[in-house]
């Protein structure tokens, strides 16, 4: 991967400098090691093997050229059934961070200034172990540059999910890299919706420890935007980890989720749902290392693709000699709703253990004939059977979330999507 | 009500005939009865009228109240009044059993130019009509016909044909697959639906289901062809003797 940096990264990096200045001891480290990874490594190429379906370049080059207006105009989750945190234009917008029961959050550009952090065993950490084998400069880049984000400590069971709303108009270019750290025994939801900017470069690094449970629903639904996301997951014994991203806007995203079970008896979830026309193009690259015994892991994917739209798959299962037991399963699916669509799709297991079960199975295929009729007999018009049994599609994805509500609230935004569409 | 005329149907993908000049005249307010062996285009008949992909009409002609059937979408062939009880009906996960009806009625009403039903009508009208059929509200919520036993999933087309009123309702082997208390239900539930209006065409194998559903008439079936029509005398000669004197009589 290694190639110059060019122009708009230095000075990123450049930029880089001036905040170093300002930042405490635990932040300055990060930075610091994060820009070596991404000044050693080199940013994505075409010819990389992971950016072989999506190309790299509309996340590097340095002007971006898109207008948007983005307030979603489908509110999604009910603002008293999550506390909200606003961001705008990818800056955090409340003066004071809400006190909620069993957590703490901070904001990441108050956090910066201090000595010590508690985020400091997790900021830029996860994503470095994520550097391999797969490397992952531009996440690399976010930890090196990145001012924007929040630092969630959960030390209880938080009973509201923590919803970040981002909207963002005209062109405004962001990185966010939030933290969340569930200790043991403790349980959050977080939400994301709306967009953080028209393009962006967002970082998760989440770490459970021990029987600590993490659920994540995050929404994209943006018109006209470049999105690129990493979640680095480190997850310990006997927990729960659930990641579910709807995507129903946008031109470009690529969603990538990188976790590490390092502690026995864990389950994790990966899971996600798309629809789009045309120029959209939707990558969800996943990977998952079993590194403990007696795991579960889950990737289910579907995505709707319609005049010309591009969906990629790309998941891995590695599962590390002596991670016996590991109980693996990855579908990705496509429904093609025309024949200028395509669905490029990459799975891989690659096994070290010898007393597991993986599977996987990848499938692209186009509206049922037999349910359409069903349907249709009933009295239903095409248009609309063809909405249900794109609902029908998607709702097997949507059964990976814990909650029913939230579920239930995914299923109603993807009908609304379908009306309108 | 439905008139069916020298109908000759092929399949679109292969050099196959399988309707071979089918003509049927059904009254309002009757109700027909087709039996026939195996094969012999029972389905396909059920299939063409309602609009399914796959089968050319090579010949012939089937009006619903005068107009053209066969012109017209499958939506709009409901709209017009038919409903397909399908032999075997589709499973549809993810979407509400729920969901569905009220699309289905709504849809159809918008069809025709009526106004929707309000939610609150809607639902009172399913539970009643529900709770005739032994239909539960879990079953109500869950997917469409999804996990449902093969008897479940025929009192679910029945459930739909209560909510949907057609005029005309063909049911395809809805007594199949049915223990007996199931089948009493289920006739039950065409019972109550059966009025001077409504016309039925029942296609079954055994005379059973028209022990508690009396036909006015009973049509044979063989090889594409209705080969003998006559009162319910016929099928109790089917359930006697089966079909071996009636095909040859006919050839
Ligand atoms: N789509 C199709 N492709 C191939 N063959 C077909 C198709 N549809 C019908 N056929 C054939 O046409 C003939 C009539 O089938 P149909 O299902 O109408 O019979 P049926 O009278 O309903 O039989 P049963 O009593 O077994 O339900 C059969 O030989 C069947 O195999
Ligand atoms: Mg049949």
């Amino acid at each position: 991967m290694a190639s110059s940096l060019r122009g708009d990264t230095a000075d990123r990096l450049r930029l880089n400098e001036n905040l170093l200045a300002t930042s405490g001891q635990w932040f300055k480290n990060a930075r610091l090691a994060a820009a070596e990874r991404v000044e050693s490594q080199g940013l994505p190429q075409r010819r990389d093997e992971y950016w072989g379906y999506t190309q790299p370049d509309a996340f590097l080059q340095k002007k971006i050229d898109f207008d948007v207006d983005l307030n979603s105009p489908l509110e999604l989750f009910s603002k008293e059934l999550s506390e909200v945190i606003n961001y705008k234009n990818g800056i955090l917008q409340e003066k004071k961070l809400p006190a909620i029961p069993g957590c703490s959050v901070e904001s990441l550009s108050d956090a910066a200034t201090l000595d010590n952090h508690w985020a400091g065993t997790v900021f830029g950490k996860l994503e470095a172990v994520g550097q391999i084998p797969v490397q992952r400069s531009l996440a690399a880049l976010n930890t090196a540059t990145a001012s924007q984000g929040l630092l969630i400590l959960v030390t209880g069971k938080v009973k509201k999910p923590i919803r970040i709303n981002a909207v963002c108009e005209g062109t405004s270019d962001t990185i966010i890299h939030h933290i969340i750290k569930v200790e043991r025994g403790a349980n959050v939801t977080l939400i994301e919706t709306g967009q953080y900017g028209a393009r962006a470069n967002v970082v998760l690094e989440v770490e459970v420890e021990g029987d600590g449970t993490f659920n994540h629903i995050r929404m994209q639904n943006g018109h006209e935007h470049n999105a690129l996301t990493h979640i680095f997951g480190r997850i310990g014994t006997n927990s729960t980890f659930k990641s579910f991203t709807l995507t129903s806007g946008g031109r470009l995203t690529r969603n990538e989720c990188i976790l590490d079970l390092v502690g026995d008896s864990s389950r994790v979830s990966v899971a996600g749902a798309c629809i789009g026309d045309e120029k959209f193009h939707h990558d969800d690259t996943v990977f998952v290392t079993h590194n403990a015994a007696n795991c579960e892991s889950r990737q289910v994917f579907k995505k709707v693709l319609r005049d010309g739209s591009v969906g990629v798959f790309q998941g891995k299962i590695l599962v590390k000699a002596g991670a016996q037991k590991t109980d693996g399963y990855q579908i990705s699916q496509s429904l093609l709703l025309d024949d200028n669509s395509q669905f490029l799709a990459k799975p891989e297991l690659e096994i070290y253990a010898d007393d597991v079960v993986c599977s996987h199975g990848s499938t692209s295929g186009a509206i049922d004939e037999e349910a359409l009729f069903y349907l249709r007999s009933r009295g239903v018009p095409k248009a609309k059977a063809i909405d249900l049994l794109t609902l029908s599609f998607i709702a097997e994805a949507i059964q990976e979330v814990e909650s029913p509500e939230l579920a239930d609230a995914l299923l109603a935004h993807v009908t609304a999507v379908l009306e309108v569409r | 009500m439905l008139e069916i005329k020298n109908l000759h149907v092929q399949l679109e993908e292969e050099d196959k005939k399988i309707l071979k000049g089918v003509n049927l005249s059904l009254d309002p307010g009757k109700v027909h009865a087709i039996m026939g062996p195996n094969g012999s285009g029972k389905s396909t008949l059920s299939y063409v009228l309602s609009g399914k992909k796959g089968y050319e009409v090579t010949s012939g002609s089937a009006h619903l109240e005068g107009n053209d059937l066969l012109v017209m979408d499958p939506e709009e062939r409901a709209a017009a009044g038919l409903f397909l009880a399908f032999q075997y009906p589709v499973e549809i996960p993810g979407v509400g059993n729920m969901t569905f009806l009220r699309s289905a009625v709504n849809s159809q009403r918008k069809l025709r130019g009526e106004p929707e039903m309000t939610a609150g009508d809607f639902l009172k009208a399913v539970r009643d009509k529900a709770k005739h059929l032994k239909i539960d509200s879990d079953m109500l919520k869950r997917p469409v016909n999804v996990g449902f036993s093969g008897g479940e999933k025929k009192r679910n087309e029945i459930l739909q044909m209560a909510m949907l009123e057609p005029k005309m309702c063909i049911l395809d082997e809805t007594d199949s697959g049915l223990d007996v208390d199931a089948m009493k239900l289920v006739a039950e539930g065409v019972n109550a639906l059966r009025d001077k209006k409504r016309t039925f065409l029942v296609i079954t194998h055994y005379q059973r289901l028209l022990d508690h559903i009396k036909p006015d008439i009973v049509h044979i079936m063989a090889a594409g062809r209705i080969i003998k029509s006559g009162g319910p005398e016929l099928a109790l000669e089917v359930e006697n003797n089966g079909y071996a004197k009636l095909l040859e009589e006919s050839s």
